[in-house]
């Protein structure tokens, strides 16, 4: 079985792994960063959100021997040293989650956002986040937690 | 990762709570701590808890941290804070040292009462919760104090009645003497003897410092770091994968065409015949959906086979015609003979497709059944069940104590998680591989495909008005799959008509169906309160002060109205191209919703705007909880009623995932959804399922003052409005 090294927040990681596992698993079941969701498995609800050198990324379509040439990976557990990010405060201060398992990949896609355009206006937000899918219909605290995120940076 | 250790005393615990009687106190009436009693050794009695347990519900240690045990499910709604909170207030407990864990799955004591007399259950649903544990966490809350301050009044040989508490330290009046609670626990062993604790004074509600505050919910830090642990994430050691291929044909029995293919696979371990479905256990995930994805199964025909979703409702039409009534679920007044003598009759058929729970964290489970094959460890997400071992000493054939449950939180639950079905399929995995744990997990399109879905449906109402324009009589006959499950909110509880009649007409065509968050309420409250607006809209009343006449007996529904209609602004007209729509529902808790939304007449798509709520749930836990599960609420309500759908073709289900079910996303969503709770007193209603059947029947409402045209077919999907606008 083929052996890969992975860069997942700052740290390498080598997995022997089938080529063509997906990231998602790679990630979750074999080094324990289950903070990583799996939704749907076809890209389509966003559970899964990683940052790839700096963008967002839905794990579970990308492949691992994609990603261990240098890439830096970057997961929710690796986003803060100690949860407070400005993104992660303000999601508890709005009370952001309800189940919480599309929130890991809600507060990723939010932070590539922010990283990009610090100030987004409400219809930015709405579009950036548009691939991330809430069952518990928490979006208008999502979009408020960017806004008070963006604000107290 | 894994926390799995339960604290050694869990088994003491549980061995002095058998000897408890009524509340899940071990502390009985009887005398305290009978086991303790006989114990001078405080040492000892320390080795025997981890930390000193005063009660079933609550743990103290020395340093003041307070544990106390959740016994509900937290799948969002926020269980891990409201009940310990209700606990907590009783106890004047300092909230700042409240550590919340979920309680043992043990129903004799941490069940809930109220299922059936003299029964208990641990069964997180129908938004109950609260209302059933009301009472249960309030009592032995203060039963907790009441422990404690007699420890004190021991101690410091005083009498009781001088003693108060709060936030965790007892003080004495006539003296400046305190003591916290963490200090009265060498104390409390010392104690003899206790007066009897089974009836506690409560506080009076004006004494509260934590119901009805803002408090934020004690399990959302982890829930923005990834830490928060779903059953999908527990890893053990040794632990294998389990999967299953289960068709799309609910019921279809599968014959294995390629076994010694798919057993010579890297990884597979076992190849596992179901009934319905095949099973793979594989060392590693990615090799167990690999070789499901190679097994070749000749399906058999089913109970579905045949069964065409979209056909079935000219045959629906046809039993709703017939003059045989189905079971009859309310009788009032003479509706025939009211129809017959009416002014005016109304009638109106009224439909909704299937639609699926999407619970965003697939099922899954992990099980650990051990080499002798007597006892079993379970990791899952449940909202339990009437079984609290959720079907697992069934399929092992071994006593229920021997199976211990470790609640997960849950990644959504809407009544799917109300099904143990995946529960069980995991226990025959484990027992296959046994001592290695297994984890199962559903993909999405198992997830999806072998759903159990909210019914279809076909509601015919008719109703009259007499020669005043007074509704005087409705009729309302639903036909579908289900029993409850489509007749759940067909009464009108709230509604002064003379003349009433309902019932439900079985239709039953093998496909799966479960509780749909609020469940029939949904469809039920959707044609309910879209003919009372055909019937205002033709005898030229605004839709308000009809509902106004007819809440003339119920003044705390009245005031939800009244509220509802004050913060929507309703008198006031909505921009040109937008108008509103009011709903009014009652499931436990009393809500009236308004929704404004604008239509693109090219397209046929509905945007819903802004959303209000005016409601009475009696006394409220947690404000902003509740505002939450108002939002959400309405954000599942709005998916349902604009989007969802599963179809059925010759009883194979045609979607399988989010790219052909679709959800409602952000961009879609309202820009504002504004809550309004009524104050009230009374017994805590539940909020889960109130603002969900809200939305289809204010959006068809605002539909019709948009364009006098009826929306009668959810989801409103594009097509069918345009065929609505062009009809």
């Amino acid at each position: 079985m083929p052996s890969y090294t992975l860069s997942v927040n700052d740290q390498n990681h080598t997995v022997e792994v089938d080529k063509g596992t997906s990231l998602l698993w790679v990630l979750r079941e074999h080094l324990g960063l289950t903070g990583t969701k799996y939704g749907c498995g076809i890209a389509q609800c966003g559970a899964c959100t990683i940052h790839v050198d700096g963008s967002p990324m839905k794990a579970c379509v990308l492949s691992v021997e994609d990603f261990s040439n240098g890439e830096k990976i970057k997961t929710i557990e690796g986003l803060s040293e100690q949860g407070d990010h400005p993104l992660q405060k303000a999601w508890v201060e709005v009370q952001a989650p309800q189940c919480g398992y599309c929130h890991s990949g809600q507060i990723m896609q939010a932070a590539a956002l922010l990283e990009n355009n610090p100030s987004p206006s409400k219809e930015e937000i709405k579009a950036h986040m548009n691939g991330n899918i809430c069952r518990c219909g928490t979006y208008l605290r999502i979009v408020q937690a960017i806004q008070l995120a963006a604000q107290n940076q | 990762m894994l926390s799995t250790s339960k604290n050694n005393g869990t088994l003491n615990r549980r061995e002095f709570l058998k000897s408890s009687s009524g509340i899940a106190l071990f502390i009985g009436a009887s005398g305290i701590f009978p086991a303790l009693v006989s114990c001078s050794d405080s040492k000892k009695i320390q080795e025997q808890f981890e930390k000193h347990a005063i009660t079933a519900w609550v743990k103290i240690s020395e340093d003041g941290q307070i544990i106390i045990y959740n016994p509900a499910s937290e799948m969002g709604q926020g269980s891990m804070t409201s009940l310990p909170l209700i606990f907590a207030e009783e106890m004047d407990a300092d909230w700042s040292k409240v550590k919340v864990e979920f309680s043992p799955q043990e129903s004799e004591t941490y069940g809930s009462p109220g299922w059936a007399p003299g029964s208990k259950m641990m069964f997180t649903v129908g938004s109950r919760t609260t209302n059933s544990y009301f009472n249960t966490m309030r009592t032995t809350g203060a039963q907790a104090k009441a422990i404690l301050l007699h420890a004190a009044a021991q101690h410091w040989k005083v009498p009781v009645g001088e003693l108060s508490a709060e936030n965790s330290v007892v003080s004495h009046t006539g003296s400046d003497k305190t003591i916290t609670y963490g200090e009265l626990i060498p104390y409390l062993v010392a104690v003899e003897s206790m007066p009897d604790i089974s009836e506690v004074p409560l506080k009076a509600p004006d004494k509260f410092k934590l119901i009805g505050k803002e408090i934020p919910r004690t399990e959302i830090p982890s829930k923005v770091d990834g830490t928060a642990q779903f059953a999908i994430d527990v890893r053990l050691p040794d632990m294998v994968y389990g999967v299953l291929e289960r068709g799309n044909l609910h019921g279809a029995k599968p014959t294995l065409l390629n076994e010694s293919e798919i057993l010579g696979m890297e990884g597979v371990i076992k190849v596992v015949p179901y009934d319905y479905a095949i099973g793979v256990i594989a060392s590693k995930l990615e090799q167990a959906l690999k070789a499901k994805s190679q097994l070749k199964i000749d399906w058999s025909s089913s109970d579905a086979s045949g069964f065409n979703s979209e056909e079935i409702y000219q045959e629906y039409e046809k039993i709703a015609a017939q003059n045989q009534a189905g079971e009859v679920i309310t009788e009032e007044g003479d509706v025939s003979n009211a129809l017959r003598n009416a002014s005016k009759v109304y009638q109106a058929d009224y439909k909704n497709d299937y639609v699926y729970h999407a619970q965003l964290e697939p099922l899954n489970a992990v099980i650990q059944v051990s080499e002798d094959l007597q006892k079993a460890e379970v990791w899952v997400g449940s909202q339990q069940g009437m079984d609290t071992k959720l079907g697992v000493p069934r399929v092992l054939g071994i006593p229920p104590e021997n199976v211990n449950v470790h609640l997960q939180y849950l990644g959504g639950g809407f009544g799917r998680r109300s099904l143990s079905d995946f529960v069980e399929e995991c226990a025959v995995l484990a027992k296959e591989v046994a001592p290695k744990p297994v984890k199962l997990i559903w993909t999405r399109e198992d997830d999806l495909r072998y759903g159990t879905y909210r019914p279809m449906s076909l509601q015919r109402i008719k109703a009259s008005v007499d020669a005043l324009g007074n509704i005087n009589a409705f009729s309302h006959t639903v036909v579908g799959d289900g029993g409850n499950l489509v007749a759940s909110g067909i009464q009108n509880d709230h509604y002064a008509i003379p003349n009433q009649f309902a019932d439900w007409r079985s239709t039953t065509h093998g496909v799966r169906l479960k509780h749909w968050r609020s469940v029939g309420h949904g469809p039920n409250k959707f044609a309910i309160e879209s003919m009372l607006d055909q019937i205002a809209n033709d005898q030229k009343m605004d839709p308000v002060d009809l509902r106004r006449k007819l809440m003339v007996n119920s003044p705390r529904a009245l005031a939800t109205l009244e509220k509802a209609v004050e913060i929507s602004n309703w008198a006031q007209p909505s921009p040109e191209g937008y108008a509103k729509g009011i709903s009014f529902v009652e499931h436990g808790s009393l809500g009236t919703g308004v929704c404004e939304i604008s239509l693109n007449k090219e397209t046929g798509e509905i945007k819903v705007h802004r959303v209000w709520i005016a409601l009475d749930a009696g006394t409220i836990i947690q404000p902003d909880n509740v505002k939450a599960q108002m939002e959400g609420g309405i954000i599942m309500g709005i998916s349902s009623a604009l989007k969802e759908r599963i179809s059925v073709v010759d009883g194979q289900i045609q979607q399988s995932n989010f790219n052909d079910y679709s959800l409602l996303r952000m961009q879609d969503s309202p820009d504002s959804i504004e809550t309004v709770l009524i104050p009230s007193g009374e017994t805590p209603q539940g909020v889960g399922e109130t603002a969900t059947p809200m939305v289809a029947g204010a959006i068809a409402n605002a539909f019709l003052q948009l364009t006098g045209k009826h929306l009668r077919h959810m989801p409103f999907t594009p097509e069918r409005v345009l065929e609505a606008l062009n009809s």
